[in-house]
């Protein structure tokens, strides 16, 4: 743990780097971490993961390490998926819920060895993994200040890695993770990310990360590496589909409020349970929704026009349906996208909703009843994602 | 590995008097019941147990004072079936100086008792009738649930917030005012009697892990006068001890077609996912059946029968948080002959005897056990069973069975045979205090400290009734929300034992409600 009775908020070991990058000086705080908004500009770094390269220090994520006889046992039961299908040196996306099948959080389990794993998470949750771990040999640490991580996005990704000597890195396949040697010691990369692009995740420790990012930004100049911050990546992440947690759904721990959380159905991430397996927390709760039905569908919507349907109310006809979570315009994808809780008995694929935007101009405000569209998910999708040996640009 | 092909329908894990009354009811209602048993006798912590050559006692409760009447005539409980050596019997309150309390109802008599505390006595006996009268009918039936609140459950609420009403204003006020604050308080408010608190506050925590300043002590007296509205004015001395009770239960449940296998653990209770489809016995065997009722403690069930790793977090952590942490210990004395306490003659010797000086007195007690270490000077609760039946001891001889406050589960460095010994001869030599040639009489003694509870009865933390009896764990709260009607989690996995409503002692209720809520489910419970 790092000691910071002098200063409320962390560096993360990439903060010189970060630091010297951050030209316009906007940070935000990530669970307790400086961590930046945007470096330059937003758009320019959203631009840098679909063209080139976009950096993104992702330290600040919550990880926890479990070994043990029983790891896989445990995570077994604290996660909705079937952990026991997880073979080394994968990773798997997963969401957790509480004995009322409420998600507390979603995040990445990695395997990293027969009883190691690591997991991933949004929100601090130790209380919780602790209590779960009652009647499991299972060793469960906080490792978020041990393990330095970059998110390394984009079509030029690979070939960063390749020049910096990582033979072979081409050949790893979507949620596969390798190790190369760096300096007198070892960073692990694995083909996972939350921009729906070709890209990786970097994990090193601590005391590497600076000699690793001047390696990467070394390599990567002829490749437009470029760092970004959260901004552009919540822009990136909308265009693939990706939920956030605390904005798409409130984690169930954090809701105060009876019946503001949501179930995995709820969120559209049914294909994350999986029934088959010994019990897991909210099993008996989902197998009940399941049977009798959800209260809230979650949709993609493809919204007319360009304004953003941030907080925007859903009809159908006149009928208020549901909000949006989640809105932006996606230039690649040139799609007005937004996410949307709505009440289950709507959001077919294929139905027309409207959205009710309201958007100001020089002072003035307009409102909008915005056609929108249900979609099927993500209006960025392209074959590098999941091309392996990834392609060379 | 043997697997038996007879196809029950319900097994019940333990032959304590809950487990066997639930199965009587389950079978009675035509279902095929197996009752499988640790331990080579039946009845759970109502049990008899020989200690020395030829001197038997009951070895965990001792006096019969709270059996539902209801529950008792259905399992077809009588004078024939179980003989009460004595009944009604009155407690006394020993007195250092030999100017010992009688109490006999609401009769005081002895140590120059005043009129008003008899006059205000009489008041509160009534008082606390009135909430056992409450109470009773919530006792009968299943806890209510607070949220989903169906026809059943808003009828017992009714009838409780009704009954609470009918109180009238001011029982109803001291009720809600009462029930929350500590039984020391309430008695420096009623009486001046130092024995008189004393023996009230003793009662209103034996078996538990509390001292008459800590809250829910007033709860636990109201609950253990529960026993007046069962017919019971004072406690009962079963002939042949309290393991009586169980083979009388036993007898009952045979009869009804219950089949009860002895002597042979159940290692685990087997679950498929999240349903309860059997059980694994220690020597290898495996009974299958679709209901499985665990007379074990929550506790025991869970941790130990189902595994918390088979149920999910936030269950596991309610079993975890479940208060039920043993503080009492029994002392059993096999004695040459009759000792002879100042004060008192043969006929009083065979009522209930207890030292609890003052409130004071126990309450210092409680202050070592808060802190890992025994009393130094216990508060006790004594029965000298064999001047009502001399079945348990030769002719001429007795047994006293004594239990001690406090002995505390997790005692610092643990209960070696010397901490248990130098606990003995304590708690001995305070009883000499008051029986000068006790020490000349006993032939053979046995301590049982919570650990060997625990050990002998299968009790997590050897608490005597099943998790501690307080606000927070009766009702709806008991054991734990989410399994506060008998069902758990895990289906088909139901729970009859007194860590379930209404809760601890020879009461039998658990067992009744139990079965009448698997028989209400249906047969596919």
């Amino acid at each position: 743990m790092i000691p910071h009775n002098e200063t409320m908020i962390l560096e993360t070991p990439f903060h010189s780097r970060c630091l010297a990058a951050c030209e316009i000086n906007l940070w935000e705080d990530w669970k307790g971490y400086r961590s930046a908004a945007a470096y330059t500009s937003m758009e320019q770094e959203y631009f840098a993961v679909r063209s080139n390269t976009g950096v993104i220090d992702i330290s600040p994520m919550i990880k926890y390490r479990f070994t043990g006889p029983d790891s896989c046992a445990y995570l077994n039961r604290l996660v909705t998926r079937d952990v026991s299908k997880l073979a080394i040196n994968r990773v798997a996306y997963t969401v957790w819920c509480d004995d009322n099948g409420q998600v507390m959080d979603d995040g990445t389990i990695f395997r990293l060895g027969e009883n190691d794993y690591r997991l991933c998470a949004y929100a601090r949750c130790l209380d919780w993994l602790m209590w779960s771990a009652e009647g499991f040999d299972v060793t469960i640490v906080d490792e978020t200040a041990e393990v330095a991580a970059l998110a390394v996005q984009g079509p030029t990704s690979c070939a960063v890695f390749k020049d910096m000597g990582f033979e072979g890195i081409e050949n790893l396949k979507p949620f596969g993770m390798t190790y190369y040697p760096f300096e007198n010691s070892q960073v692990m990369i694995s083909r996972t990310g939350f921009t729906g692009d070709l890209g990786y995740e970097i994990w090193i420790e601590p005391d590497l990360a600076e000699a690793f990012w001047d390696a990467m930004f070394e390599a990567g100049k002829l490749r437009g590496i470029r760092a970004a911050g959260s901004a552009a990546l919540d822009m990136l992440r909308t265009e693939t589909g990706f939920l956030q947690a605390g904005v798409d759904f409130i984690p169930a721990e954090e809701a105060i409020r009876t019946g503001r959380s949501r179930s995995p159905f709820e969120l559209g991430l049914g294909w994350l349970v999986s029934f088959d397996k010994p019990v897991f927390n909210g099993r008996k709760a989902l197998l009940k929704e399941k049977k009798e039905g959800s209260r809230y569908a979650f949709v993609y919507l493809d919204v007319e026009g360009n304004k953003p349907a941030e907080s925007a109310f859903i009809y159908s006809g006149n009928k208020e349906v549901g909000t949006v979570t989640t809105a932006a315009w996606c230039p690649t994808a040139k799609t007005n996208v937004a996410f949307a809780q709505v009440d289950a008995r709507y959001g077919k694929v294929g139905q027309e909703l409207k959205a009710e935007i309201y958007y100001e101009r020089e002072l003035k405000w307009t409102r909008v009843m915005a056609k929108c569209k249900v979609i099927e998910g993500a209006v960025f999708n392209p074959p590098r994602r999941r091309q392996t040996p990834a392609p060379d640009f | 590995m043997t697997n038996v092909d007879k196809n029950y329908d319900v097994i019940v894990v333990g032959g304590g008097h809950n487990g066997l009354i639930c199965a009587t009811y389950l079978a009675r209602d035509g279902r095929k019941v197996l009752v499988v048993e640790a331990n080579d006798s039946l009845g759970g912590a109502s049990m008899t147990s020989q200690f020395s050559d030829n001197f038997s006692v009951s070895s965990c409760a001792h006096w019969l004072f709270q059996l539902n009447s209801d529950v008792a005539s259905d399992m077809g409980i009588n004078g024939s079936t179980l003989e009460l050596a004595a009944r009604d019997l009155s407690t006394i309150a020993l007195a250092e100086d030999g100017n010992h309390l009688t109490i006999s109802r609401d009769k005081l008599e002895g140590a120059g008792i005043s009129e008003d505390d008899q006059k205000a006595f009489i008041a509160f006996n009534k008082q606390i009738n009135k909430f056992c009268k409450l109470l009773d009918g919530a006792f009968k039936r299943r806890a209510p649930k607070l949220v989903e609140g169906n026809l059943t459950d808003r009828i017992t609420l009714a009838k409780l917030g009704l009954g609470m009403k009918m109180l009238g204003k001011e029982d109803m006020s001291d009720l809600m005012r009462l029930a929350l604050i500590n039984i020391y308080d309430v008695m420096e408010e009623n009486f001046d009697n130092e024995l008189l608190k004393g023996a009230i506050s003793l009662d209103s925590l034996l078996g538990s892990h509390m001292g008459p300043r800590s809250p829910n002590t007033v709860y636990g007296y109201i609950y253990r006068q529960m026993g007046e509205a069962y017919g019971y004015h004072g406690p009962a001395v079963v002939k042949g001890g309290m393991g009586a009770v169980g083979d009388a239960l036993a007898d009952s449940a045979r009869k009804s077609g219950v089949d009860i296998e002895m002597g042979t653990p159940v290692n685990n209770i087997n679950v498929d996912i999240d349903r309860a489809t059997g059980v694994t016995l220690s020597d290898g065997r495996i009974f299958d059946a679709p209901i499985v009722v665990s007379n074990a403690d929550p506790k025991t069930t869970f941790n130990k029968l189902v595994g918390l790793a088979n149920i999910e977090t936030g269950v596991a952590r309610r079993v975890k948080t479940m208060r039920m942490k043993g503080d009492t210990a029994k002392l059993h004395l096999a004695l040459d002959g009759l000792p002879s306490f100042s004060g008192l003659d043969k006929n009083q010797l065979g009522q209930r005897l207890v030292i609890a000086p003052t409130m004071d007195y126990i309450e210092a007690a409680f202050n070592s056990s808060k802190y890992g270490e025994y009393s130094k000077a216990p508060a006790m609760d004594i029965s000298i069973p064999t001047i009502h039946d001399g079945s348990l001891a030769p002719d001429g001889k007795h047994v006293m069975s004594v239990i001690v406050q406090y002995a505390p589960y997790d005692l610092e460095g643990g209960w070696s045979d010397q901490n248990k010994e130098n606990f003995k001869r304590l708690t001995i030599d305070r009883i000499a205090e008051f029986a000068p040639d006790l020490r000349d009489k006993i032939v053979a003694s046995e301590l049982l400290t919570p650990v060997d509870l625990e050990e002998r009865f299968h009790i997590y933390g050897g608490h005597w009734h099943h998790g501690e009896i307080s606000l927070d764990q009766i009702l709806m709260m008991r054991p734990f929300p989410g399994a506060s009607q008998y069902g758990t989690s895990v289906d088909g996995l139901y729970l009859c034992s007194a860590g379930n409503h209404p809760g601890g002692g020879v009461m039998g209720l658990a067992g009744h409600n139990a079965a009448k809520e698997i028989i209400k489910r249906g047969k596919e419970a």
